[in-house]
């Protein structure tokens, strides 16, 4: 379990690091098109910069902003989200996951509605990652013994 | 039974190196792969998928099924390390 100590440098580093980490990783994830980066590597950002806050204070800092409950139901979201636009693309009427048939419901030739699909893609692998390099932290660090959703 | 293992060893990596010979030489110009598919995607990929980074429209628009299934193996690690470690103190 990491517990909580006095250092105020790590922690005041932290403050100011996370919110820079966090945008840098929704660029990545944003600008997956035209550089390199994507779903994986910018939801590891995003969770490496709740590992930090979990080194910086200790673990239930990260369940204030990030509880359990929301960090299972992203796992899933983000697959959800995947496998669903794949369903949207069969039932307008093309093959799973092909992106192109999106011109039907969203403002975009079938070559732009393609680059969308791939947006929506990432954001639910990103989804994914990020919940599951979290959680996985936790449940090692802790050795699955961190305390309950307080409800 | 020592040594029948070891000589099956043997047989089946002298088998696996007789294949490599088969094999299209590192970046070969002229293998299937660089005549038919790479030339492709470097010259259709822009205009059909509107994404300038190729490497993005093959994993997530050409070969979408495979991240489909790489999202879903990060998803499983997950469940199973939750399954395995987490319990109420």
């Amino acid at each position: 379990m990491i517990r909580d100590f006095e250092g105020v440098i790590i922690k005041t580093v932290c403050r100011a690091l996370v919110p820079f980490i966090q945008l840098y990783g929704l660029y990545v994830i944003a600008h997956g098109h035209y550089s390199p980066g994507g779903g994986f590597q910018g939801g590891c950002i995003l969770a490496a910069s709740f590992i930090l806050m979990a080194l910086a204070y200790d673990i239930n800092e990260v369940k204030k902003r990030l509880s359990e409950k929301m960090n299972t139901i992203f796992c899933s979201l983000g697959v959800i989200i995947y496998a669903g636009i794949g369903i949207l693309c069969l039932i307008l009427g093309a093959n799973y996951l092909d992106y192109g048939i999106l011109h039907k419901i969203l403002p975009a030739d079938p070559a732009h509605a393609r680059s969308l699909g791939i947006l929506g893609v990432e954001i639910g692998v990103g989804f994914t990652v990020m919940a599951v390099m979290v959680s996985i932290f936790l449940n090692i660090a802790s050795g699955g013994e961190h305390e309950g959703e307080e409800n | 039974m020592k040594f029948l293992t070891f000589i099956t060893i043997l047989m089946t990596t002298a088998m696996l190196a007789y294949a490599t010979l088969d094999m299209p030489g590192f970046a070969d110009p002229s293998s299937p792969a660089s005549t038919h598919v790479s030339p492709v995607y470097i010259q259709e990929a822009y205009e059909k998928t509107a994404t300038p980074n190729i490497v993005t429209a093959v994993l997530a628009d050409y070969r979408s099924y495979d991240t489909l299934g790489e999202t879903v193996v990060i998803f499983t690690a997950g469940v199973a390390c939750m399954m395995l470690l987490r319990r109420e103190k």
